[in-house]
């Protein structure tokens, strides 16, 4: 892993410094809010409906296991003993009192964190595949241009007031599981024709009020070339993106008015002209951060016990046919953690939990865990003779549901429990959506489903690239909910198309369970997942089962 | 009576904890929806977000919300201001733990 040099220290101990005299300024009544407002949120704090929300960034989705302590430690002494994992690879802490804030910023310090650029019309948090660096599928580990996207973003003065935040995410699989298309800019790292790797370059994807694909600007970028190609887009963004309507500003909308073409030469003349100026990095200085991220060595395991395991105790079985991924290392397994137990809040961790995850990553995993987009937490290298103890010991915190990928493994934002964007709540229904289905038995027929809610139109719980999303809206006074079908988070990205009129607070989980019953009678067979139906039918026999009176009225 | 104007309360944010709180009536900032002033006049209602607005050692964001008469003092109107008396549903955190609801 990535460790912090003294300058990193120096930077991050004086930004802290900096605001928490900030903090005694705005107490002392020296600072207004609106004179605030703008420097606790250049350091990720937020004020939400109930209290103020520190967002902290957890770099491309890696933690060590000292870091996970940390925020355990965090959540107990200074926030209500828990916290949230984000759709953005952040943990959310929901509690702290603002004089208590410095404190925790220096408490992250001490083990290599910040929430700098966490908000603010900035570039944020870089993310990344959650299995980076273990996965079978993969071409090249993501996180070393990550980190060094990391390095050249933070505090760069060119890109501190963009015309709206922007958020890059950087793949390194052909398997695309880091959402890069609808990122401002996505990266994917593909092998050139001369066997070389480089970057399939996408630019203006986005959710949001306006969903949006990103496209090509780059099927093939040098390694080399990256800094100055990233650099060169975004100062033609700057300079060319909106700033007279919020909701026009992102980059998205720059790409769509202007159109690819046009925008991808303003980029390739701005290139040509920086490359001759910025050389980008020095060799030896990727070459570092690469070496800091080499793997581990995966010694030759036995699967001996794995498969003893496997055949002696059902629920085991059952958790590793749903919750464990391909390593790229024989006798080694990628475990998702779920933080998705039936009723719970998606993404929350307790502090103890946080705590037995740091032990299971030392005991099992080297000492690595990660945070995925979808609220999970993942421990990338595990060996596969030790996986029924590992399942054991989840079991004690809660840890051991056995949902990854199933109707119950729900992406869901805040919402109105604490956002104050939202416009409705997201967090109950994922919980009733989730405890409905246990109860009546049809997870596992089910099988592959990716329901994702959001709280308004923002997107933070991706709805739009949902098998099936919700959108909760305030509609005159009261909560309604509308569904989109057929959306693909993957390299395969679609939109989901709205289904129909939205439903009221109490009646979203019986459609949703009416939409799968129909499902379930539709498939050709358990092997054709909920979204291939989707794909061979169309949106008709789903919109019937959604909207019977409708349908019974049409066939009259 | 300004025509069409219904009654509202003040609310904000706490500066240090960021809990929602009520400008009352003898000018206090209480945690509790029901000890906040119901103001039915528009101008009145204006002249006391801008003395809000003005306790900024206090409170952040002042703002109106609608609000209407019950049992026991003021009640929210919108399903947010009903759930900035109570705290998140998915834990008894919030006002509903201090004991405010």
């Amino acid at each position: 892993m990535y460790d912090y040099t003294d300058f990193d220290a120096a930077f991050v101990a004086r930004r802290n410094a900096q605001f928490r005299a900030q903090v005694e300024r705005r107490l002392s009544g020296a600072l207004s809010e609106d004179e605030f407002r703008p420097l606790r949120l250049m350091n990720g704090l937020y004020l939400q409906l109930h209290a103020y929300m520190l967002r902290v960034a957890v770099p491309y989705g890696t933690l060590s296991s000292r870091q996970m302590r940390q925020l355990a430690h965090i959540a107990e002494r200074w926030d209500k003993g828990y916290g949230h994992f984000t759709t953005r690879q952040n943990i959310q802490f929901n509690w702290p009192k603002l004089t208590e804030v410095p404190d925790i910023l220096d408490a992250l310090s001490e083990v290599q964190m910040h929430s700098i650029q966490t908000s603010g019309n900035t570039i944020r948090n870089v993310t990344a595949d959650h299995f980076a660096g273990a996965a079978a599928d993969e071409i090249e580990d993501p996180r070393p241009t990550a980190e060094l996207i990391r390095q050249w973003s933070s505090d760069h003065p060119e890109f501190q007031f963009l015309p709206r935040k922007f958020k890059i995410g950087v793949s390194g699989s052909p398997h695309d599981r880091a959402v890069v298309k609808s990122h401002d800019i996505g990266l994917g790292i593909v092998r050139g024709g001369s066997g070389q790797t480089g970057y399939e370059v996408i630019v203006g994807g986005g959710l949001g009020r306006t969903p949006m694909v990103g496209q090509v600007i780059r099927p093939f970028l040098k390694k080399a070339d990256l800094l100055p190609y990233l650099e060169a887009i975004i100062s033609v963004y700057n300079l060319m993106g909106r700033r007279d309507n919020k909701f026009k500003a992102r980059i998205k909308i720059t790409v769509f008015e202007n159109g690819i073409e046009r925008f991808r030469d303003a980029v390739e003349a701005r290139f040509e002209q920086l490359s001759r100026d910025f050389a980008g990095v020095a060799p030896e200085v990727l070459a570092e951060i690469e070496q800091s991220f080499a793997a581990p060595a995966f010694p030759d395991a036995p699967e001996d016990a794995y498969l003893a395991a496997r055949a002696a105790d059902p629920v085991f079985r059952a958790w590793s046919d749903t919750n464990l991924a391909e390593h790229r290392a024989p006798g080694h397994a990628i475990v998702t953690v779920s933080l998705k137990a039936h009723g719970a809040t998606p993404g929350d961790a307790t502090a103890a939990q946080m705590r037995l995850l740091a032990d299971l990553a030392d005991r099992y995993g080297g000492g690595e865990l990660r945070i995925s987009h979808e609220q999970n937490v993942v421990l990338p290298h595990v060996r596969k003779a030790d996986l029924p103890a590992l399942h054991a010991a989840l079991k004690t915190e809660g840890l051991a549901t056995a949902n990854v990928g199933l109707v119950s493994d729900i992406i869901a934002c805040p919402g109105m429990d604490y956002c104050t964007l939202a416009t409705a709540r997201s967090i109950p229904v994922a919980q009733e959506i989730a405890t409905r289905f246990r109860a009546i038995g049809l997870e596992e027929e089910i099988g592959r489903m990716k329901i994702k809610i959001s709280g308004c139109i923002n997107a933070c719980g991706h709805h739009h690239v949902g098998h099936i999303g919700i959108l909760g809206l305030d509609r005159a006074g009261v909560e309604n909910y509308q569904i989109t079908l057929g959306g693909d988070a993957t390299e395969t990205m679609a939109l989901g198309e709205r289904a129909g009129p939205g439903f009221a607070y109490d009646e979203i989980v019986p459609a949703i369970e009416r939409l799968l019953r129909a499902y379930l009678a539709l498939r050709t067979d358990p092997g054709e997942p909920f979204i291939e139906a989707f794909r061979r039918l169309g949106p008709a026999p789903f919109k019937a089962a959604l909207y019977p009176a409708e349908a019974s009225r049409d066939a009259a | 009576m300004s025509r069409g104007f219904t009654p509202k309360i003040v609310t904000a944010n706490a500066l240090v904890e960021g809990d929602a709180v009520y400008l009352t009536a003898d000018d206090r900032w209480s945690r509790d929806h029901a000890e906040a002033e119901l103001i039915e006049d528009e101008a009145h209602a204006q002249l006391r977000l801008l003395g809000a607005d003005r306790q900024r050692d206090l409170v952040v964001g002042a703002y109106l919300a609608e609000a209407r008469q019950g049992p026991n003092g003021p009640e929210p109107v919108h399903f947010r201001e009903a759930f900035r008396t109570r705290g998140p549903s998915n834990y008894p955190h919030g006002k509903q733990e201090a004991g405010h609801v």
